[in-house]
C-alpha cells in the first residue's frame, strides 16, 4: 500500500517557481489567484500553511482587487471575475483575514451578476453556467451577504439544470457531469435546498463513476481522473451516499498518481503533476478521512476549522 | 503580421509598428505565493499587451496583437474582453473573426474563453449564423464528439438561433458512430423534449423506446441507453408499467447470460415500482444466482440484489442499502 507523501507535497507547492518555463507556469498566469487558492488550501490541509509570508500572499491578493466594482482578477492587472473573486474571499477566510475586504462593494459585485432567471453570469460579458451559481451563493455565505440576491431564483435555475439521470448540466438541457454537479449540489447545499435533489438517483449516478482502476471520472464512458476524487466524492458525502463507492481502491488511485521523487499529484498515475492535481488529491484524500489531513467541508471546499470559524465564531 | 497558428514571429521589440510602445512588466510583486516563470516570447507579447491595454488602445495593431497572445494562452479572460472592445471599435468585418476564431478553436477546443467569444459573435450575426455554427461544432465533434463546450454551444445555437431540422438524425449518426457516446444520447434527450418540431417527449415515445431498446440489445453493458429508457418514462410509472417492452428487453438480455448488469438493475426498479414477474422472470434469475450462497426461497427482488452484490463489487454497499430499503409489496 501506497503512502501519502506530503512532505513531498508541500516542497512541490513552494517550489513552483523554481521550475523553468513549462506550459502549466505558461497558462496559469491568467489564473494564478486560482492556483494560489489550490496551493495554499493544500497547504493548510497538510498543517503546512505557515510556510508561507502571510502578509505578502494577502498583499497580492488584494492587488488583484478592483476598487471600482468590487470585483477581482486573476492576476495583477487582470479583469474581474466571479471564478476569482471566489479564490480571493477563500484565501482571506483561510488566513482568517476577511476584515481587509470592503464587503459591501464585493457582495455587490456578486450580486450584480445575477440575472432575471435566476441564474449568474460570470463577468460583465454575460457567459452563463451552472459554475458561476456556485460561486456567486459561496462567495455570498463566506461574505454573509446572501441576502444580497434572490436566492429562490438563484435555486430555480440551478434545478432547472437536473437531468433524467439525477445529475445537472452547465446550463437546462446540458449533459450531467461531475463538475457541474458539484457546483449544483455546493450551491443546494449552502442555500438548505437539498431536498430538491433525487438523491438516491444521483448517489447511483455518481458512483457508477467509479472505475474498474479505483479512480473516478467525470462522465459515462470517459476516463478517472484525479480532479474527480473532488468533485464526485464531494458530491456524494453533500448527498450522504459516500460509502456507495469502494473508498480503499479509490485512496490507491488517488496514491498512485503522485510524484514519490519531486511531490505533486497529477491526474492519472505516470503523468504529469500539477497544482491544481495537487489539491484535488489531498482534498479526496481529506475527505476520504485519510489520516494526518485536516478535515474539509464538501460545499465550501474550505478546511472546517475555517468554515467553523467563519460561522460559529461569536 | 498576426501569428494566431503558432509561427514564430520577429520579437515585437525589434518591429517598426511597435516602436513607441513601451512595454509594461507584469507586476507579481516581492515575491509572489505562486510565481511564475513566463516563456520569453509570451512574456513579451503580455508586456506589449498590457500597455495597449492600460492605454485603452483600440486599434488594428492591438487587435493583431490579441491574436498573437491568445495562441499563445487562449484561456486569458482579458485578452479576450479587450478584442471584443476592439472589434466594436473598429466595427470589423464579424464574419472575418468567425474564421479566426475558427482556426483558434480547432486548436484549442476545450478553452471556455473561445466559445464565450464564438457565441458574442454568433449572437451579433443573428439567426443566419446558425448553420455555419451548427457546421463548426459538427467539425469539432469529428475531433472529440463529447467536448463539454462545443456541446453548450450548439444547444445555445439551437435554442438561440434555430436549426433544429436535422438535429435528430445528426444525434442519430453520432449514437451510430458510437453508441457509447453518453453527448449524443443527452442531445437525443434534448431534441425530443426540446425541439419545436417534433411534439414532445409524449409523442416521441414509442419510436424512441424501440431505439434504445435496439442499442440496449446490441450493447447491454451501455448505461447510456438504459438511462434514457427511464427517462423515456419519466414522470409517468404506470405507462412504464403497463408498457411491456420494457420488462421484455430485461428478460432478453438476462437470458443472454453475458452483460446483464443494468438490466437487473432495471429489473429491481421494475419490481420496486410494482411489477408481477412471470416464472420466467424467476427462473432465470434463480439460474444466474450463485447456487450455494444464495438460499433458494429468498424473493427475486433479493436474489436481484444479491447478485448485484456480487457482480458490481464497487458498487456494494449501493446494492446492499437497495435490498435493505426494499418496498413492502416485493418482500
Amino acid at each position: 500500500m501506497e503512502k501519502l507523501e506530503g512532505e513531498k507535497h508541500v516542497k512541490y507547492i513552494l517550489s513552483v517557481e523554481k521550475r523553468k518555463d513549462d506550459f502549466e507556469s505558461l497558462v496559469m498566469d491568467h489564473l494564478r489567484i486560482n492556483g494560489a487558492y489550490w496551493g495554499l488550501t493544500t497547504l493548510d490541509l497538510l498543517h503546512k500553511l505557515d510556510c508561507v509570508d502571510q502578509e505578502e500572499a494577502i498583499s497580492w491578493v488584494m492587488q488583484c482587487y478592483h476598487e471600482d466594482c468590487g470585483g477581482f482578477g486573476g492576476n495583477v492587472g487582470h479583469d474581474p471575475h466571479l471564478l476569482y473573486t471566489l479564490s480571493a474571499v477563500q484565501i482571506l477566510a483561510l488566513f482568517d483575514k476577511l476584515d481587509v475586504l470592503d464587503v459591501e462593494m464585493v457582495s455587490k459585485y456578486v450580486s450584480g451578476l445575477q440575472n432575471e432567471d435566476g441564474s449568474f453570469s460570470g463577468d460583465m460579458w454575460g457567459e452563463i453556467d451552472t459554475r458561476f451559481s456556485y460561486c456567486a451563493i459561496c462567495c455570498l455565505s463566506i461574505l454573509h451577504c446572501m441576502d444580497k440576491i434572490n436566492v429562490e431564483k438563484a435555486v430555480n435555475y440551478i434545478v432547472s439544470c437536473k437531468n433524467l439521470d439525477g445529475g445537472f448540466g452547465c446550463t437546462p438541457g446540458g449533459e450531467s457531469h461531475s463538475g457541474q454537479i458539484f457546483c449544483c449540489i455546493g450551491a443546494l447545499a449552502i442555500t438548505g435546498s437539498l431536498h430538491h435533489v433525487d438523491k438516491d438517483l444521483l448517489g447511483w449516478w455518481l458512483c457508477e463513476r467509479q472505475c474498474i482502476d479505483g479512480g473516478l471520472n467525470g462522465r459515462p464512458e470517459k476516463f478517472a481522473d484525479v480532479c474527480y476524487s473532488w468533485w464526485v466524492l464531494s458530491s456524494l458525502i453533500i448527498i450522504d451516499r459516500a460509502h456507495w463507492i469502494d473508498k480503499s481502491k479509490l485512496i490507491n488511485f488517488i496514491l498512485n498518481c503522485q510524484d514519490k521523487e519531486k511531490g505533486g499529484i497529477s491526474d492519472r498515475p505516470d503523468n504529469a503533476v500539477d497544482v491544481f492535481h495537487t489539491y484535488f488529491g489531498v482534498a479526496g484524500l481529506s475527505l476520504l478521512e485519510y489520516p494526518g489531513l485536516k478535515p474539509i467541508d464538501p460545499a465550501y471546499a474550505l478546511p472546517v476549522d475555517v468554515v467553523n470559524r467563519l460561522f460559529f465564531r461569536k | 503580421m498576426s501569428s494566431d497558428d503558432g509561427e514564430e514571429c520577429p520579437p515585437l521589440s525589434q518591429r517598426p509598428e511597435w516602436a513607441d510602445v513601451r512595454p509594461v512588466p507584469q507586476d507579481d510583486g516581492p515575491n509572489p505565493v505562486v510565481p511564475i516563470h513566463y516563456r520569453e516570447n509570451f512574456r513579451e507579447a503580455m508586456d506589449y499587451f498590457r500597455a495597449v491595454y492600460l492605454a485603452d488602445e483600440r486599434s488594428l495593431r492591438s487587435l493583431n496583437l490579441t491574436s498573437e497572445v491568445i495562441g499563445l494562452n487562449p484561456g486569458n479572460y482579458t485578452v479576450w474582453h479587450f478584442r471584443r472592445l476592439v472589434l466594436e471599435a473598429l466595427n470589423a468585418d464579424l464574419h472575418e473573426e468567425r474564421d479566426y476564431v475558427d482556426r483558434v478553436a480547432e486548436r484549442f477546443p476545450k478553452n471556455y474563453q473561445i466559445w464565450h467569444h464564438r457565441r458574442w459573435l454568433a449572437e451579433k450575426l443573428g439567426p443566419k449564423a446558425a448553420d455555419k455554427e451548427l457546421e463548426f461544432t459538427k467539425k469539432i465533434f469529428t475531433i472529440d464528439a463529447k467536448n463539454y463546450h462545443t456541446w453548450s454551444h450548439r444547444q445555445w445555437v439551437l435554442q438561440a438561433l434555430g436549426g433544429w431540422d436535422d438535429e435528430l438524425d445528426y444525434c442519430q449518426k453520432l449514437i451510430e458512430d458510437d453508441v457509447f457516446n453518453n453527448s449524443a444520447w443527452n442531445q437525443r434527450y434534448f431534441v425530443i423534449t426540446k425541439s419545436p418540431l417534433l411534439g414532445g417527449l409524449q409523442a416521441m415515445r414509442e419510436s424512441e423506446v424501440s431505439f434504445a431498446i435496439k442499442a440496449i440489445l446490441t450493447n447491454p453493458q451501455n448505461e447510456s441507453p438504459w438511462r434514457y429508457l427511464r427517462g423515456l418514462y419519466k414522470g409517468d410509472i404506470e405507462q412504464l408499467l403497463s408498457d411491456n417492452q420494457v420488462p421484455e428487453v430485461c428478460l432478453k438480455v438476462l437470458k443472454s447470460g453475458r452483460n446483464f448488469l443494468f438490466a437487473l438493475s432495471m429489473l429491481l426498479d421494475l419490481l420496486c415500482f410494482g411489477f408481477q414477474p412471470t416464472d420466467e422472470f424467476k427462473r432465470i434469475v434463480k439460474g444466474l444466482t450463485n447456487s450455494e450462497s444464495s438460499s433458494s426461497d429468498a424473493n427475486l427482488a433479493t436474489s436481484v440484489c444479491n447478485i448485484l452484490e456480487t457482480i458490481d463489487p464497487l458498487r456494494a454497499n449501493y446494492w446492499a442499502w437497495r435490498r435493505s430499503t426494499l418496498p413492502s409489496i416485493v418482500c
